[in-house]
């Protein structure tokens, strides 16, 4: 079986600055793996729609607005309604180091921070699949 | 067992199930062992769901367009599904898969389902299962089933034996009027869909595309010419119509299931064919890089290989015979 990981980058909320998803998308892409990029303003339910229908290994968010304790949160347990909970989560963008305890619990494997290697991303995807 | 549980996938996909659809379509892009005999269980040449190709060189418009007809197929209360490929990387085997981006409107409508998918090395515009999944969103009664190619050159017109309608989007500007003479992507529309209708250059591309069809001595074999703007949405009323008068044509009903079964039957002749000579020559030299040793040491060449699988068959013919 040819099997490739798939994974869903989105950026649910309002703010438009998708470098930092877009280049996360390009690392990994160069790494080997398949990535739906979704595009800027989507609403959890979308993403989580997405994510399901195309049956992805890890959904990955990036948020710069700030609002990432209302709609982190949102998007896992939307997921988790669709079926779809064990799909591995992480994010990344501008959050807070005392948000990312409760991030976590609510169901994300990981949040990156400004600054991390694009690198670090993808050992983190290559970890995580060797215990699925 | 294995049939049970085929059947268990077939039924999930039958009843929508969206993630045992969205599983089902992972099975079969991976080659799961499970995916023939569920692909077996859901085999229907004759069902009436319509499928829709969308085909045009990169940046014409065709996720803009296939937006634009999953809004006018919502409106008539169908349930659409869509498969858009994108090309994997030739050198990570990884691919971005971009076409969600222009779909967004539709993204939290569970009634339309859209799977992206990579190449990953086919040649001629789709993945080598692009075909399977679309039998599989067909059978889960999306109806239509809209495919949107890559970006296109000049020869990938392997979504017109896929697809039971193809879309040839164009648009002004690629290159003056022997490009529109040219065998190959021209031939296979059977709607030519003159995109980006706002653009300079409109009214040469069309007369050019107009002048090249006017060489097909049947006038019934001719594609219908529709211009539009998938940005604005105008034309597209149109262009539906149009689809709608394709689909329903005389002779429709029998020439399609046909088309159908062709497609699938010869695309598995060349892909057990691929894997019968691949064993073949594993049988004989243990691998590929083996066999490709022997030829650089002097032992063989490739033509030669290439006798002993003609020779293979031959003897299963004769053995048969015997038989």
């Amino acid at each position: 079986m040819d099997r490739k990981i798939r994974i869903l980058i989105g950026k649910p909320g309002l703010d438009g600055h998708d470098r930092g998803a877009k280049y996360i998308a390009r690392a990994l892409r160069d790494a080997g793996m398949e990535v739906i990029y979704t595009g800027i303003r989507q609403t959890p339910e979308a993403i989580a729609n997405a994510a399901v229908q195309e049956d992805v290994d890890f959904v990955g968010l990036s948020l710069l607005s700030g609002a990432h304790n209302h709609l982190f949160p949102e998007v896992a347990r939307l997921l988790k309604e669709k079926g779809g909970s064990d799909i591995v989560l992480f994010g990344g963008g501008v959050i807070p180091e005392e948000d990312i305890p409760g991030l976590k619990e609510a169901g994300f494997k990981a949040i990156f921070t400004p600054g991390t290697p694009a690198t670090e991303v993808v050992d983190f995807i290559e970890q995580e699949i060797q215990t699925r | 067992m294995l049939s049970s549980k085929a059947d268990d996938f077939a039924h999930k996909v039958r009843s929508c199930d969206q993630r045992g659809l969205a599983r089902v379509l992972s099975m079969v892009e991976n080659g799961h062992p499970l995916a023939p005999s569920i692909l077996h269980s859901l085999y229907n040449p004759e069902r009436s769901g319509l499928t829709i190709g969308i085909t045009g060189p990169p940046g014409a418009g065709k996720s803009t367009l296939t937006n634009r007809l999953i809004m006018h197929y919502r409106r008539h209360g169908s349930k659409v599904g869509v498969i858009a490929v994108d090309p994997s990387s030739p050198f990570s085997g990884g691919a971005l898969l971009g076409d969600r981006v222009r779909m967004q409107d539709h993204a939290s409508d569970p009634e339309v389902f859209i799977r992206s998918m990579a190449n990953r090395g086919h040649l001629g515009g789709l993945s080598g299962t692009t075909r399977d999944a679309l039998e599989v969103l067909a059978a889960a009664s999306f109806d239509p089933v809209l495919v949107e190619t890559m970006g296109v050159g000049q020869a990938e017109v392997e979504i017109a034996s896929l697809a039971d309608i193809t879309l040839l989007l164009l648009v002004p500007g690629l290159g003056d009027e022997v490009q529109t003479m040219k065998a190959g992507i021209m031939e296979i529309g059977d709607i030519i869909v003159l995109n980006k209708a706002d653009r300079a250059g409109m009214e040469q591309l069309e007369m050019s595309v107009n002048a090249s069809l006017e060489l097909i001595p049947d006038q019934d074999d001719r594609p219908q010419v529709i211009r539009c703007s998938a940005q604005t949405g105008e034309g597209v009323e149109k262009l539906t119509d149009a689809i709608v008068s394709c689909a329903s044509s005389g002779t429709w009903g029998k020439a399609i299931a046909q088309k159908r079964t062709t497609l699938i039957l010869n695309g598995i002749i060349r892909e057990k064919g691929r894997e019968l000579a691949r064993k073949l020559i594993l049988d004989r030299y243990g691998s590929v890089e083996e066999a490709i040793e022997s030829i650089l040491e002097g032992k063989t060449t490739p033509y030669r290989i290439g006798e002993m699988l003609s020779g293979f068959l031959k003897n299963k013919r004769e053995n048969k015979n015997e038989c």
